[in-house]
């Protein structure tokens, strides 16, 4: 039997994503060829686009916020629930905490710790509302998602005003909460040569919580009751876990980590929750991680192509060709890795059912009773 | 390999049957002849010609047709439509649903299948359901029908019925292939009966000259085990006491009423009844599944009618679920992650709130050699495994660590004859080790063999006790059906 990293195992595992990743640059090709374009001198175009320093810095900071919502809602696939409402939570949590970072003043690194502590705190009761609805009432968490997205839309629509938690900004008429100080600041730092632009300093965060979530996942008994609830909920509840309070508990997890993607942006860029403050990313993170299979290092290659696709096709205006050709390659991206995905799980299946057809040929280390008559016939 | 060496002569007009164990190599058998999987040596010949099965497509063309275990029918369809569905009659673009129907009732008349094609497959019953298939494929001209396990989904009426409409078949001049492991069954239809072990062909016998037995000692390669206990190893320390103990459904139901027994160390009771008389709500009270509305369960002197499953698991309860996919195992995780759940807090598999994933596995290899489980790996998910293997992996789980009640629903249900001894084995040692143990099973010999004590459960209350020294299978089964209710014997 091939161990777990066996050659033969890894290129099986590759074989979905790269699977899909030819295909989809083979429809984005009929696409371009289809509007006219040469599909090679516009890849052509994003890859050396792509390359350049500044982009690949933007890569791996647009990545980062992409990791932390694909993370989030990985958490709640891993036990079949569908957390549509990232993107709420991300939004309300960067909101309410760029408002409290405004207000207080506190020493370098506690400032910017408080900050991140009450965006996870704020993400995790949004996501909670839908857990506890979901455990005690049986509301499916998909619609009440889908819902706390559109109050949280209100809620800081109503909050985002002069008066309440907003300021104008000078010159705009953008208004956006108080800005953080100095002292809540998370400072980038120059890793690619040959660029100003710096990396977000939320990068080591966002590898944190991946590891932290594969740890969790892999090594700890939670883990292994929320794996166990995700793949058989009727075998869960007889090996003993309470699926109630495991799926509270997993979205309080998967919220309080949404928390998490607004901080790069606001710790690291903006320092204030304005109307401009990117939204759509818990969607993105949907996307992300069923390219990634909610594995954590699956999800970060996700996230990295995924930026790498947005950011490099920002040239391809300059070029006269409408850059939405990424976002055609990212959604036959996701849509064929789905179906590559269950091809290989089959053939995989198929395998081992001929291995253990193998054994089932083999004679039987001992019979345990009776006394064998050997072979009649 | 799974199988290798098959030699079969089917004749033609005949009812040839295929037994073996589970595991055994009949499915790969059978996939084989329906082009499923294609054979790495040796030849297939129908009818003196040799053929490649390729595809199923191939097998048809060859005039083979499968009749599967389970079903392969579009609900919201009718009779009609499943038949001629992918093989369709045209006339121009449109089916010509005419023509099929009268082809469809030539057939059906011809080998008396009747069936109404204009109904709705959802609202037919099991033993229709299944004559659909069988006419799914003689629509398509097949001349040899393979059916796989018919009669596991049918009713006693419905088997008859079946082999009535089987022998109509062969008096046609068709040649069925039937893989069955209940032998009675096989005795009173097949025309000749070829044995399977470890993938390979051990005999092929004539249904006149053998008997069940020579026929179950033929398919294991040994003697059959036979469910007794010796010596009494009954304490008069209680272990498991309910009393009382009353289960109703959400919706107000009594699904339990009353029950009180009480289980002693070294002791087993058996608790016999037709399927859905309360057995399932008894292991889930027992087990914390299910809130008790009355009464109470006792563990020793300890009161644990509240407690959560997990706690009671900890306490030493542990259980062999009745349906062992849905309750039993995670089909898509490694055997060694199974060998974890119900025990993920319990040595050798948490060290603290964390996994001892050495410990576990070291211990699935352990269960996996004592309870010959038959796997290439413990990496491997516990959907890569026959049934039968599957129940020897949670059996071997949950006689592990140090049980003092063990709940068995059905613990030798789907294993094969050597794996039921080797199970009954475990218990008997368990027992005289001073394992109390709470027996449910649909079989009578085992259920009768295999307790110290004997109830009967129906409609949710136990209405007998019978003396399993001195009890027929008769006396239990006129209990079960409620023909009689008063209590014999001592239990």
């Amino acid at each position: 039997m091939s161990g777990r990293f066996s050659p033969r195992r890894i290129a099986l595992t590759l074989a979905a994503p790269v699977l899909a990743i030819i295909f989809s640059l083979l429809i984005a090709s009929i696409v371009l060829l289809a509007v006219g374009d040469s599909p090679l001198v516009v890849f052509q175009a994003m890859l050396d686009y792509g390359v350049r320093p500044r982009t690949m810095v933007l890569t791996i900071n647009t990545a980062t916020t992409y990791y932390l919502s694909a993370v989030a809602v990985a958490i709640g696939f891993k036990m079949n629930l569908f957390n549509i409402g990232v993107d709420g939570q991300y939004r309300l949590a960067a909101m309410l905490a760029a408002a409290v970072g405004g207000a207080i003043s506190l020493p370098s690194p506690l400032h910017a710790l408080v900050v991140v502590l009450v965006a996870m705190l704020v993400g995790a009761m949004w996501a909670g509302i839908a857990g506890v609805l979901r455990a005690y009432r049986g509301v499916s968490e998909v619609i009440s998602t889908i819902m706390l997205n559109a109050i949280a839309t209100g809620v800081i629509a109503y909050m985002l005003r002069p008066g309440r938690l907003a300021v104008s900004t000078q010159g705009s008429n953008n208004i956006g909460t108080k800005p953080i100080p100095e002292s809540g600041h998370v400072p980038g730092f120059a890793f690619v040569p040959g660029t100003e632009t710096k990396v977000y300093g939320f990068v080591f965060l966002a590898v944190l919580v991946g590891v932290a979530y594969w740890y969790m996942l892999n090594r700890t008994r939670f883990g292994f009751d929320l794996r166990a609830t995700g793949m058989s909920e009727s075998a869960a509840v007889s090996s003993g876990v309470s699926v109630k309070r495991m799926i509270v508990t997993a979205m309080l997890l998967s919220g309080a980590v949404a928390g998490l993607v607004g901080m790069p942006q606001l710790l690291g860029g903006s320092y204030s929750y304005s109307l401009d403050f990117p939204a759509g990313l818990g969607f993105t993170g949907i996307a992300i991680a069923l390219l990634g299979r909610n594995n954590p290092v699956g999800i970060a290659f996700g996230a990295l192509l995924w930026a790498f696709l947005t950011n490099s096709a920002q040239i391809l205006d300059l070029e006269g060709v409408p850059k939405e050709i990424a976002n055609i390659m990212q959604g036959t991206i996701v849509l064929s890795v789905v179906v590559a995905y269950e091809l290989v799980r089959r053939y995989r299946l198929r395998e081992q059912q001929q291995q253990v057809g193998e054994q089932v040929a083999e004679e039987p280390p001992t019979p345990r009773t009776g006394s064998d008559m050997g072979a009649p016939v | 390999m799974a199988n290798r060496d098959i030699n079969i002569a089917v004749q033609a007009g005949h009812v040839h049957a295929i037994v073996g164990e589970n595991g055994a190599g009949k499915s790969t058998l059978m996939n084989i002849l329906y082009g499923l999987i294609r054979p790495d040596e040796g030849t297939i010949s129908v009818e003196g010609t040799t053929v490649d099965l390729a595809s199923p497509s191939d097998a048809i063309a060859a005039g083979i047709g499968m009749v599967h275990q389970h079903f392969k029918l579009a609900d919201n369809f009718t009779v009609l439509e499943n038949i001629v569905l992918g093989d369709e009659p045209t006339k121009g673009a449109w089916v010509d649903f005419g023509r099929a129907k009268s082809r469809i009732n030539e057939i059906a008349d011809k080998y008396g299948l009747e069936v109404d094609p204009e109904e709705l497959v959802e609202n037919l019953g099991v033993g229709d359901r299944q004559r659909v298939e069988i006419l799914k494929v003689l629509y398509r001209g097949a001349r040899i029908l393979i059916l796989d396990e018919p009669t596991a989904v049918l009713v006693p009426q419905e088997v008859d019925e079946l082999f009535d409409a089987l022998r109509d078949l062969k008096s046609e001049g068709l040649t069925v292939i039937f893989i069955s492991h209940k032998l009675d069954e096989v005795l009173s239809v097949a025309d000749e009966i070829t044995v399977i072990r470890r993938g390979t062909t051990v005999a092929t016998v004539d249904p006149s000259e053998v008997t069940a037995h020579d026929l179950a000692e033929l398919m294991v390669g040994s003697e059959l085990p036979v469910p007794e206990l010796r010596d009494s190893t009954v304490t008069d320390k209680p272990v498991l006491t309910l009393d009382g103990v009353t289960v109703t459904s959400p919706d107000g139901r009594t699904l339990l009423e009353g029950l009180s027994f009480t289980i002693h160390s070294g002791e087993i009771l058996g608790i016999a009844g037709v399927e859905g008389n309360g057995q399932a709500e008894l292991v889930d009270a027992v087990m914390g599944i299910r809130p008790i509305s009355s009464g109470t369960v006792l563990l020793g002197d300890e009161d644990i009618t509240a407690w959560a499953t997990r706690k009671v698991r900890e306490a030493g309860v542990y259980a062999i679920p009745e349906d062992r996919t849905r309750q039993g195992l995670l089909l898509e995780a490694p055997l060694w992650e199974n060998r974890m759940l119900g025990h993920q807090t319990e040595v050798p598999n948490a060290k603290g709130p964390l996994i001892d994933r050495k410990g576990a596995r070291a211990d699935t290899e352990r269960i996996v050699r004592d309870y010959d489980v038959r796997t290439p790996s413990i990496d491997i998910p516990a959907s890569a495994l026959s049934g039968g293997n599957q129940q020897k992996l949670i059996v071997g789980r949950e006689m592990s660590g140090t049980p003092k009640m063990l709940v068995a629903a059905h613990p030798t249900r789907g294993v094969d004859v050597g794996a039921q001894a080797a199970i009954w084995d475990h218990m008997r040692t368990a027992r005289a080790n001073g394992l109390a143990v709470l027996l449910i099973s649909a079989d009578l010999d085992e259920l009768i063999g295999m307790s110290d004590s004997l109830s009967v459960i129906l409609r949710g209350r136990l209405v007998a006790d019978f003396d399993p020294r001195s009890v027929t299978p008769q006396d239990l089964g006129s209990a079960m059906t409620g023909a009689t209710t008063s209590a014999e014997g001592a239990a």
